[in-house]
């Protein structure tokens, strides 16, 4: 034995000891991944973010031409009780001129009231409402523009201000979430 | 490098101390004996500017925490009692935060002057790398603690700057939900943020202390950008020549600092930030801090969500290219007639930039940010490999003692 070389003792094929070793190490690679995981997850929202709240509104007490802000999820919707003149402009509008094509009957399911949540799709500023060229909204961050329908018209947002699921419990009263 | 003269412990004590831990002359061969070229003029002061600002941003932030509360309904008004009751409250917050500014700016001169003097050339690619990494943790937590006093323009600052990872797609709105821990910026973000924004620091000290050694391996730059030939004629020793001249550009620096903090505190922040966070309502201009407003100015420039936050990370990201853009073997920009004058316009197209992310995003200005945001991308991917190509350099010295006797740099 004390004769032999090193390198002759070893064999070329993995043997039982190799096995061992690659299945500790693989075993304890899986087992830091599976610590780390609560770490990063920890950050995601929690179970009161996660509990989707709905919101009733009346909607009786809005005046024609009128906008109202509610609060949804922490988010603001805004619910407008649009004039006869507003739904022709919006359903008038080719489709061919906006970025993000959605017929305005698509958008609201009376025509009178246009329910979207007023968060700018661009970086999640809050528009001011009756105000641009069209009208709509007017993001005073970065520029955007959206008609009365909500849907996006010039500026660098991507989309249609967002339409939330919602339901008319009665003629005047709906339920968003 | 060898240095100026060597550590040796005299007393039982030091000697016993070497043996086992040899950080007394680590600490003298780094700072005592440290050789620095002796031509060093005083835009090579900043390092310890910044050295000192980290510092002094680290000590004022320790305070303050111990009287902020990171809880939405909680967090305006500890910042106000900061303000009206904490013995020296109002210094030490005003101190801190326009000890931010004063940071930016350092920083600034600091990377500027590495541009012109070409400081980020081999062999000091990795301590430039290493540079643009503490500046990208700077932004980060500079943004981090402006959201902290959770006025008007920290949560829309917030909003905004959150919502540009849901510019990328699928991935983007769950990584912007994991940020903030939520569907929009609340509780759960403020309070992350007010950790992150005290641990960030930390990590910016260690990265310094990365830079600091790679700096010493390689040695500094210098104006004529010639390398040092023979240490004994062509350096002095840190301390006293280096301490003591950063010691009084610290005071100088300090004279502003001061002004600043005490005689025009808020001419740096924006009057809304002093209305408390409402997520309802957008205050109707919102612009970042000045020392964001560069890279503000590219991300609105460009007339989509996804290219322009682009464009916005890149226009940071680019700087750690620098080393392979500019292959010149001139590294100072002292003996590069057509660089000289391409340097000073991209200085100034930068802070047009600046200027320009200050105001509404219409009109001419979103013209003129357009072109001038173009302009920054040109001159590091086009203007520079082109001046390594055509450039000719004007004669370099032969070394640092020739350039000394020669009367300094001559094309001024």
């Amino acid at each position: 034995m004390s004769t032999k070389n090193v390198t002759e003792t070893t064999p070329a094929e993995p043997n039982r000891r190799d096995i061992l070793y690659i299945a500790t190490g693989a075993a304890a690679t899986v087992a830091a991944g599976g610590m780390v995981w609560p770490l990063i997850s920890q950050m995601n929202p929690d179970a009161s973010a996660l509990a989707l709240a709905s919101t009733e509104v009346d909607l009786a007490p809005i005046p024609l031409g009128q906008i109202v802000t509610v609060k949804w999820r922490g988010k603001p919707v805004f619910i407008r009780h649009r004039t006869a003149d507003e739904i022709k402009a919006a359903q008038d509008t080719p489709l061919t001129e906006l970025p993000d094509p959605e017929a305005d009957s698509k958008r609201a399911q009376k025509p009178e009231w246009l329910v979207v949540i007023g968060v700018c799709t661009h970086l999640g500023c809050i528009p001011t409402g009756k105000s641009g060229e069209f009208d709509g909204w007017f993001c005073p961050c970065h520029g955007s523009t959206y008609d009365v329908s909500g849907r996006i018209r010039s500026g660098p947002a991507p989309t249609n201000l967002e339409v939330p699921k919602y339901a008319f419990l009665s003629d005047k009263k709906i339920k968003i979430g | 490098m060898d240095g100026h003269s060597q550590y040796t412990p005299k007393s039982g004590f030091a000697r016993w101390l070497e043996r086992r831990l040899p950080i007394v002359s680590f600490m003298y061969d780094s700072f005592v004996a440290y050789p620095t070229p002796k031509n060093l003029n005083y835009m090579w002061t900043f390092g310890a500017i910044l050295s000192f600002m980290l510092v002094a941003q680290i000590v004022t932030g320790i305070v303050l925490a111990m009287h902020y509360t990171g809880e939405t309904t909680l967090a305006f008004n500890s910042v106000e009692s900061i303000m009206r009751d904490v013995n020296w409250g109002w210094a030490l917050r005003y101190a801190h935060a326009n000890g931010a500014s004063m940071f930016f700016l350092a920083v600034y001169i600091h990377m500027a002057r590495g541009m012109y003097y070409g400081s980020y050339k081999e062999p000091r690619e990795v301590l430039w790398i290493l540079g643009v990494v503490i500046f990208m943790v700077m932004i980060a937590t500079g943004f981090l603690g402006y959201v902290l006093p959770w006025g008007q323009m920290s949560f829309w600052a917030a909003t905004v700057i959150t919502n540009l990872f849901s510019a990328f797609p699928v991935v983007g709105g769950p990584i912007r939900e994991w940020l903030i821990g939520g569907y929009s910026v609340d509780n759960p973000t403020l309070n992350r943020f007010f950790a992150l924004h005290y641990l960030l620091p930390f990590i910016i000290v260690a990265v310094v202390a990365l830079h600091v050694w790679a700096l010493h391996v390689t040695g500094q730059n210098n104006p004529t950008g010639v390398e040092v030939k023979d240490v004994k004629k062509e350096t002095v020793p840190f301390t006293p020549f280096a301490t003591m001249k950063d010691g009084f550009a610290i005071g100088v620096f300090l004279v502003i600092y001061a002004w600043m903090t005490f005689f025009v505190p808020n001419y740096l922040g924006h009057p809304d930030n002093y209305i408390e966070a409402n997520p309802l309502v957008t205050p109707p201009h919102i612009v970042p801090e000045w020392y964001f407003l560069p890279f503000y100015a590219i991300l609105r420039a460009i007339p989509n969500k996804l290219l322009g936050v682009i464009a916005m990370f890149l226009s940071i990201l680019i700087m750690a290219a620098l080393p392979w853009l500019d292959k010149s073997p001139v590294k100072s920009g002292s003996y590069r007639p057509l660089f000289r004058k391409f340097y000073w316009v991209f200085i100034a197209v930068s802070i047009a930039l600046g200027y320009l992310g200050a105001q509404p995003a219409e009109g001419v200005y979103l013209w003129l940010a357009r072109i001038a945001s173009l302009y920054y991308f040109l001159h590091f991917v086009v203007i520079l490999p082109l001046l390594t190509k055509y450039e000719k350099p004007e004669p370099v010295p032969e070394s640092i003692d020739a350039s000394v006797a020669a009367g300094s740099v001559t094309h001024a």
